[in-house]
């Protein structure tokens, strides 16, 4: 963790957040179910997941717009789940921005300190700083509607960071902006929270937006957390089918594990079988997770193991093909590189499919 | 040199034909918005032009002069008039407004079961033109109406509703705060809940909140409304005239043209007073909506947040919404009762209850009716037509000048009926048929100044149904193989048909009421429509009786139409709905 250093106008300091039991339900829609989440000092934490998994309602949660049936929120040890949205001190930015449209640039980013009651050359003096954190203080007297939408979202997050919150959070900051636009600013916002050192939270159902800048995830569906990580800890080791299939290509293959003579076997189905090295342990009812750049195709010393399949299609991607092939009753997706001249396996060739089973995974939910 | 030339040769004819092409039409095109300039010339530019034209030169000679103007500002009547118009117009949004927050704050802020009874009974005023309601208004409110009589029993004082300037300013707001009440309630929904959200996220709330994110968002909306609201209680004439207000601008018009002559100047010059300043409310209005299109619902958002009330929040909301409620009410009950009364004078109820008036206007009084339908449903006719068509030349064609046959038919928009009808009397007063009759007696006069008055707002509904089909689905026609003419009609005209019906509708319901321009061009009673039957019967104690019955047939039918209006909108909203 990089040690957050203080904005000489803006005083922040670095808090946790502890999410402890926390329940929602809207009728008989059980939205959030026993969340328990710990998100360290000057952290950069995802809630990543696919839309209805309750991220958002989570994020609101915290921001104090929905209320818990259950648990309760601590933003630096205080407990915040009886205080109104407006003493809560957690910024949060808007999907929509939500810049109010008949204030100009400095009179949105005052607001909140106005709110506060702060005295008026403060208010100038943190304003202009905020202002010149998101390299916009010569935009200061134009109206929202005369900005960029990359512009638009930093200004809602420099009238958030002008309060000093505690907590930042961000719902879908980028899904408003293009797609080059998006990578230029999840950069700015990773720049800023690491010279802020600001605890931030941030709500997306794109995997490669909090691999990219987040340090830790966590991974949500169903209203419940599925795991939580660094994006390299997801990806190596996810804890069930749901984040494997989530975070990347992931191949599942459905079998059934053989006792024979002391040795044990994977019997996918479709009559396809595979040894189980002793030492790996198997749950009951497992299936075979592995990546797509796990197996070759063809005769390949490095690999464990090798399999029967049916070249089914191919897609070029650049600097790798992807095979789609048939085992079994089952298809996956196998990455080779791509080098110039190279053969390609026509659809319908056999083809012998090599696969590392040390990177492997088997996983039962 | 040779490649060149050759170049040059084979692009100057694709050139031309380009440059042709961009600056030309189709002579169908040409015929039509010709045909559009005239009429709109005829009826609308030329006797609007005419009274400024009068206003403006002296009397027989015809030079230019402000001698009128002059005698306008030096005539204590005049100026007092136009001071009592004002006041009159103000203190109706006043009250309007009074009437119509509190409404539009309780059904878009809180979880009301009432909320969509109060928007639809809010467009009930609406339909019936207020100098209707005015006469049930004064046996309700008046000094001996219904509420003062019990007042003074229970109480021993009297509330002064309907004296002099005060009975106006009080039909006006009941009648015309829908207005208020609609753009209000339209601007509170269109605001994102994100917006307040945010402001809550940044340390604010309670009443600084509404004050400095919720009112200033609804802003524009609330004065579109309310600025609609002082044009039409300006330039009304009916409603001063039956509670024998004579001292306004509109009355002081109509009242100079008809017993003083039309060659009279003031008459003239009060109605360059009178378009001066629905064109300034106008401005007022563009100026507060400039720039701030504050509709910031964005996808996913929707609306403020909604909570519930408290048990005693409750209580009072439904405690006012209630009373608002009966007061807006309040003339059509009035009419109904009066409409079945025998006597009804000095009692807080009428004495005894009668068909007989009903049956007076099935009997004699029909032709009322009939004369209605009749211009309501030609000027409707009228209405679309030239709606359609300056709607497919404004967006589908290149026509050069396109652009003025829209600004033309909004324009009427800001010209008072009352104008309209002092001009067409002058314009074609002078211009006489064969046999003598001058063209200003004839009742079609009557049914185009009605489809003049209502034309923008057919031509917004027009539009609205023209720009909802993508132009692909054109070309898609085109090329395979339809012609313009075939593709209008074929695709344009099936897909903008609940568009169309639904303006032809709009038109026949408020030109079926409308009476400001009309008044002055019926010559017989055989002519006349309805709104001016009623006019007349409400001015003797006697005719009220028929009057109201009158008036509960014309809120039938513009209520019956304004219903059919929605179901039509409904409808083909469902049907785009269903095919996207």
């Amino acid at each position: 963790m990089n040690q957050p250093f203080p904005i000489s106008a803006l005083g922040i300091n670095a808090v946790d957040v502890d999410i402890r039991n926390v329940d929602l339900s809207y009728g008989a829609n059980h939205v959030l179910k026993g969340i328990n989440l710990h998100i360290r000092p000057g952290e950069f934490f995802a809630f990543l997941g696919p839309s209805g998994c309750g991220k958002t309602t989570l994020l609101r949660l915290i921001a104090g717009f929905n209320q818990a049936d259950g648990g309760e929120v601590l933003v630096g040890g205080r407990d915040v789940s009886q205080l109104p949205p407006w003493k809560r001190d957690v910024g949060m930015v808007f999907q929509s921005y939500a810049l109010w449209p008949h204030m100009t640039v400095r009179r949105n980013v005052a607001f909140g300190l106005e709110e506060r009651k702060v005295p008026k050359a403060e208010i100038d003096k943190r304003v202009a700083a905020a202002l010149e954190l998101v390299g916009l203080a010569h935009l200061a007297d134009r109206r929202p509607s005369q900005l960029s939408g990359g512009q638009q979202q930093r200004v809602a997050v420099a009238r958030t960071i002008a309060i000093e919150p505690k907590v930042l959070l961000l719902d879908e900051p980028l899904s408003n902006l293009d797609a080059k636009m998006r990578v230029q600013v999840r950069r700015e916002l990773r720049d800023l929270q690491q010279r802020l050192g600001l605890t931030t939270i941030f709500v997306t159902h794109d995997q490669e937006e909090a691999n990219t800048i987040c340090d830790r995830i966590a991974v949500m569906n169903d209203g419940i957390v599925q795991q939580v990580g660094t994006p390299m800890e997801l990806y190596e080791k996810p804890a069930n089918l749901f984040v494997a299939n989530f975070l990347g290509t992931a191949n599942i293959l459905p079998g059934r594990v053989i006792r024979e003579g002391g040795e044990r076997f994977f019997d996918i189905e479709g009559g396809v079988r595979l040894p189980i090295p002793a030492h790996v342990v198997v749950p009951e009812g497992a299936k075979l997770v592995f990546r797509p750049q796990h197996a070759s195709l063809g005769k390949n010393g490095t690999r464990d193991v090798s399999l029967p399949g049916t070249v089914v299609h191919s897609e070029f991607l650049g600097s790798t093909l992807r095979y789609g092939v048939r085992i079994g009753t089952a298809e996956i997706s196998i990455d080779t590189p791509f080098h110039s001249g190279e053969t390609l396996y026509e659809p319908g060739s056999p083809v012998e499919i090599g696969l590392s089973l040390r990177s492997a995974l088997w996983l039962a939910s | 040199m040779a490649g060149a030339t050759t170049a040059g040769r084979t692009h100057a004819p694709s050139a031309s034909s380009k440059y042709f092409k961009k600056l030309s039409a189709k002579p169908g095109q040409i015929a039509l918005a010709l045909g559009i300039a005239v009429f709109l010339i005829l009826f609308l530019v030329v006797p609007v032009g005419t009274v400024i034209y009068v206003a403006f030169t002296e009397k027989g000679t015809g030079e230019f002069t402000l001698v009128n103007f002059l005698d306008f500002a030096q005539t204590d009547l005049f100026i007092r008039s136009f001071w009592n118009s004002f006041y009159v117009s103000a203190m109706s949004v006043v009250v309007a407004s009074v009437f119509a927050l509190p409404l539009a704050y309780i059904t878009t802020r809180f979880e009301f079961r009432g909320a969509m009874l109060i928007q639809t009974l809010g467009f009930l005023p609406l339909i019936m033109p207020p100098f209707v309601g005015a006469v049930a208004m004064l046996l309700l409110f008046g000094r001996n109406g219904t509420v003062n009589l019990f007042l003074d029993d229970w109480f021993g004082f009297k509330i002064p509703f309907m004296e002099g300037l005060n009975g106006v300013i009080f039909v006006q707001a009941v009648h015309y705060f829908p207005f208020i009440l609609i753009n209000l309630s339209a601007a509170l929904r269109n605001i994102d809940r994100a917006m307040e959200e945010a402001a809550q996220n940044l340390g604010s709330s309670g009443f600084r909140l509404f004050r400095r994110i919720v009112f200033p968002l609804a802003m524009p909306g609330y004065i579109a409304g309310a600025s609609l609201v002082f044009v039409k209680v300006f330039d009304d004439l009916a409603t001063p005239l039956l509670l024998n207000v004579k001292d306004m601008l509109a009355p002081q018009a109509y009242l100079r043209v008809t017993s003083i002559g039309i060659a009279d100047p003031m008459g003239y010059v009060i109605s360059v007073v009178l378009i001066c300043m629905s064109i300034l409310a106008m401005w007022i209005s563009a100026q507060a909506m400039r720039g701030k299109d504050y509709a910031t619902v964005q996808r996913g958002g929707g609306g403020l947040a909604k909570r519930q009330m408290r048990p005693w929040e409750s209580a009072i909301a439904y405690g006012a919404v209630l009373l608002i409620l009966l007061l807006v009410l309040a003339p059509h009950i009035g009419l109904l009762l009066l409409s079945f009364a025998t006597i009804w004078s000095f009692s807080p109820l009428p004495d005894a209850y009668t068909l007989a008036h009903y049956s007076r206007v099935f009997g004699e009084s029909f032709v009322y009716v009939k004369n209605t339908m009749v211009y309501a449903s030609i000027a409707g006719v009228i209405d679309v037509v030239l709606g359609t068509a300056i709607a497919y030349l404004v967006l589908r064609t290149k026509l050069i000048g396109r652009e003025w046959l829209d600004w033309a038919a909004t324009a009427a928009l800001a010209i008072p009926g009352v104008v309209l009808g002092i001009g067409y009397l002058r314009t074609f007063y002078g211009v006489q048929l064969p046999d003598g009759t001058p063209l200003a007696a004839l009742w079609i006069m009557i049914v185009l100044a009605l489809a003049i008055r209502r034309l923008p707002y057919a031509l917004r509904a027009c539009y609205a149904a023209l720009q909802q089909i993508s132009v692909s689905l054109e070309e898609a026609a085109e090329n395979l193989g339809a012609t313009k003419v075939r593709t209008v009609r074929r695709i344009m005209l099936p897909l903008m048909a609940g568009g169309i019906l639904a303006g032809f509708v709009t038109s026949f319901a408020t030109a079926a009421v409308e009476l400001s321009a009309t008044l002055m061009l019926v010559q017989s009673n055989a002519d006349a429509p309805l709104a001016y039957g009623l006019y007349v019967f409400m001015q003797s104690p006697a005719g009220r009786g028929p009057g109201a019955a009158l008036g509960v047939i014309a809120v039938l039918l513009v209520a019956l139409c304004t219903f059919a209006s929605h179901l039509i909108i409904e409808k083909s909203q469902k049907a785009k709905a269903a095919g996207h």
